[in-house]
């Protein structure tokens, strides 16, 4: 074709592969969308999660950069003159004022920055959730550790885009926040102070703070944000996605639709439908009304101050400390009631970090996992992962003891006590209950392959016994049912020179408590010999 | 001169009705004239006699048991000598006297009494002791600078109230309750005599006119939604969370379901 003359080959051609037919003359992109658009995606409502994720962090894009049109980073006071009349007149600094302008002298002002809010709310959210379901399903194991430090990288992100953008307005509700930061950075030994003012620009709260983070939060976090997504992605076409056991899945492949056009047209309409939820939470529910907390003043806190719910955690942690943790001693003030939950919370954030990496040494598995887990067939992990959400839902139920205890008439000490006792008994209980349920949920499961379930008929045999006739599964249903992997503990061996280590000791007791309690899927055998004794 | 004898004694008709309309008139008039001043006196006087009386019986018949015969305290309940007439108009008027049962802080519910009776109670303790009165109109009813009221409020009320006076929670089950529906009558009787677990705002501390900005914000705030759209009962960011998670998330995930569902 290409030896023929352009003007007698191109007439045949319709507009659009004439048109691809251009472009890719000039870009070979079609090698490419080739490869891309033939990729499967296996088909399951939790791995929209992350797309969620993704089209919130969009919408966020847009109407932030709306905003940024109108919003005054500046600490600059001034008297408001706008046209809510209860704030007329009040001294405010010009970032909290442009807000209030934003609000209700800028046509379509209010409906963007809730629109911005909310879907920062729903973004930090469905990231928990994609979270979650990369945890309970294993997804996070070899070759995807690294994309679980990445994933993490921008849950962490995502808290400090919110962070930073709560404190912009410069309203009472961000100015608390902030306060609360800077009682944080000075409990901090020796550097705390420095630290502060170095943040500050001197003494708390300064009129340096709103430019800084304003800086933070429209380049230098978003441009994170966007380079850990594209890394995250890639790592997705990379790996393949993960899929759930069945009939002709395999590690090897990826069943689902391709990308092209099925997935990519669903995936389209997904984020219209994302963007009109989004909108119509923002047209008619309100969220942070600046011009009722007023301008910041370091004097008054409202009752029912809190951050936003990613945050709650750490304010949680912070109201569940009791009382006199901070003393003198060496003639410094040591704010131990500070440094606890700081450090509590650094610790459990490492370890979310690392599971991946310590799961792996722990089983001593080095193989690749391409299929999702269901999480009964991982009970430990399970139960591991239900000790943690217990931990973190008790420290963030905390960040709301007051709204609890008026809320269901309680009082504030019994709602404090019994939210300590959620986030340090709390965890143990969820473990134990959860993988006793793990392994009652396998059994069930086993005794279902082996001998069909209840059909609920009952029939009566010559003899005059009275038995239930149970249905076999069919083969679909029963290859969930059986295809997971089952571990033994891991055996204690001599190293080269002959000793079991201290090292290997511990590794051998962990792998002891991971895989002590496990049920072995029903094998062929089990399977044939079953059937013999079939009802 | 018949004619004219009869013109001359010959009256009109109508002149008895006339002249008795007059005498009634002037009779009447006198008579009102008087009796009104008279009546005028002797209600003034029953406002303080009649009315105290009146209060006094009612006291008894349901305040006595806790508060004493004359008001003068028992171990279940405080004196009242002195809390002035401002004190029972709240407490009483709000519903919360009389109370319920013992408990971290008195109930609001249906008020028991009727406004005369609520009155009646507060001039009869209001005679007991000198102390605060139920406020002038023009203090309560909203006619003040809002802007200064909400800058009063944030700071001296907020941090048990809310700033939007969705109410707040206290230590040992006590909590500042929502002032989105209290008549501007009852926040200023609350400020200056300081019911349940709050704290007096005497007229040096926010003086009475200042007091009526803080009334004309909170006016502001029951009679101006929000202007973006539904509350979430203004509890701020706790609300905002749940929704986003249980209504937001929550629809999102059913819609995932919806479009990875298998056609039939």
């Amino acid at each position: 074709m290409s030896t023929a003359s352009p003007t007698t080959g191109t007439p045949k051609r319709s507009f659009t592969t004439s048109a691809a037919v251009y472009v890719n003359e000039r870009t070979s992109i079609a090698g490419f969308v080739k490869e891309l658009g033939r990729k499967a995606f296996p088909d399951h409502w939790s791995f929209l999660l992350g797309e969620v994720a993704l089209f919130s962090f969009v919408v966020i894009l847009i109407s932030g950069t709306f905003l940024t049109f109108f919003f005054q980073a500046s600490m600059a006071e001034v008297h408001y003159d706008g046209s809510y009349v209860p704030l007329k007149g009040v001294e405010m600094s010009v970032a909290m004022a442009s807000t209030l302008d934003i609000s209700f002298d800028i046509r379509g002002g209010l409906f963007v920055r809730q629109m911005h809010h909310w879907a920062a709310l729903l973004f930090v959210a469905a990231i928990g959730l994609h979270m979650l379901r990369i945890y309970f399903t294993g997804a996070f194991r070899k070759p995807r550790e690294f994309n679980w430090v990445i994933g993490f990288t921008l849950f962490i992100l995502a808290m400090a885009e919110g962070f930073t953008g709560y404190s912009l307005p410069d309203d009472l509700l961000s100015g608390n926040g902030l306060r609360i930061i800077d009682g944080l950075v000075k409990g901090i030994p020796v550097i705390g102070t420095w630290t502060s003012f170095l943040i500050f620009g001197g003494e708390f709260p300064g009129t340096q703070i709103v430019g800084r983070l304003y800086s933070l939060h429209i380049m230098i976090l978003p441009a994170l944000v966007i380079a850990f997504i594209a890394l995250h992605l890639v790592f997705v076409v990379v790996h393949k996605h993960t899929q759930y056991a069945g009939p002709g899945k395999t590690p090897q492949n990826a069943v689902g639709p391709p990308i092209l056009p099925i997935y990519a047209a669903k995936a389209g309409g997904f984020f219209f439908i994302i963007f009109g939820v989004l909108a119509l939470i923002a047209a008619l529910f309100t969220i942070n009304p600046i011009w009722n907390y007023g301008p910041y003043d370091p004097s008054p806190v409202s009752a029912g101050t809190q951050p936003d719910w990613y945050i709650g955690f750490a304010d949680g942690a912070l109201r569940l400390i009791p009382p006199g943790w901070e003393f003198v001693w060496l003639d410094r003030t040591w704010s131990f009631n500070i440094l606890v939950p700081l450090i509590a919370i650094g610790i459990f954030i490492v370890l979310v970090l690392m599971y991946p990496f310590i799961e792996a040494w722990i089983t001593g598995d080095k193989r690749e996992h391409h299929i999702a887990d269901r999480p009964r067939n991982a009970p430990t992990r399970t139960a591991i992962g239900a000790a943690g959400v217990t931990f973190y839902a008790g420290l963030w139920a905390a960040a709301s003891s007051d709204i609890l205890a008026t809320h269901f008439w309680l009082t504030m000490e019994g709602v404090i006590h019994a939210l300590q006792a959620v986030v340090i008994i709390g965890p143990f209980i969820a473990y134990f209950i959860t993988k006793r349920v793990c392994i009652a949920l396998q059994k069930k499961d086993r005794e279902i392959v082996l001998h069909g379930y209840e059909s609920g008929r009952i029939v009566r045999l010559p003899g005059g016994e009275y038995i239930e006739v149970h249905e076999p599964l069919d083969e679909y249903d029963r290859w969930r049912l059986v295809s997971f992997e089952s571990y033994a503990p891991l055996m204690i061996r001599p190293n080269a020179r002959g000793k079991i280590t201290a090292g290997q000791k511990f590794r051998a007791s962990l792998s002891r408590w991971f895989f002590e309690d496990r049920i072995a899927p029903v094998t062929k055998g089990e399977l044939e010999s079953g059937h013999g004794e079939h009802h | 001169m018949n004619r004219q004898k009869r013109r001359t004694g010959r009256r009109h008709p109508l002149a008895t009705v006339a002249l008795l309309a007059i005498g009634l008139v002037f009779t009447g008039g006198a008579y009102a004239a008087l009796s009104a001043g008279t009546t005028a006196q002797a209600e003034a006087d029953s406002t303080s006699q009649q009315t105290i009386e009146e209060g006094k019986k009612l006291f008894q018949a349901n305040c006595a048991t806790c508060h004493g015969l004359s008001a003068e305290g028992t171990d279940t309940g405080p004196s009242l000598v002195g809390v002035g007439a401002a004190a029972v108009d709240f407490q009483v008027g709000t519903g919360r006297m009389p109370m319920q049962m013992q408990g971290p802080q008195a109930q609001e519910k249906p008020v028991q009494f009727t406004d005369e009776q609520v009155k009646q109670l507060a001039y009869y303790v209001a005679s007991l002791g000198p102390g605060p009165d139920i406020p002038d109109d023009h203090l309560v009813n909203g006619g003040g600078d809002a802007a200064n009221g909400a800058e009063l409020f944030r700071i001296n009320c907020a941090m048990c109230h809310n700033v939007a006076g969705a109410g707040g929670a206290l230590t040992e089950g006590k909590f500042a309750p929502p002032l989105t529906d209290v008549s501007g009558v009852h926040i200023y009787e609350a400020m200056v005599t300081g019911p349940q677990n709050m704290p007096v705002f005497n007229d040096l501390n926010i003086s009475p006119e200042d007091k009526r900005d803080i009334i004309t914000y909170l006016k502001y705030v029951q009679d101006n939604r929000s202007p973006g759209g539904f509350e979430l009962g203004s509890l701020g960011p706790v609300a905002e969370g749940l929704f986003i998670w249980i209504f937001g998330l929550g629809a999102i995930v059913a819609i995932t379901v919806w479009i990875t569902a298998k056609s039939n």
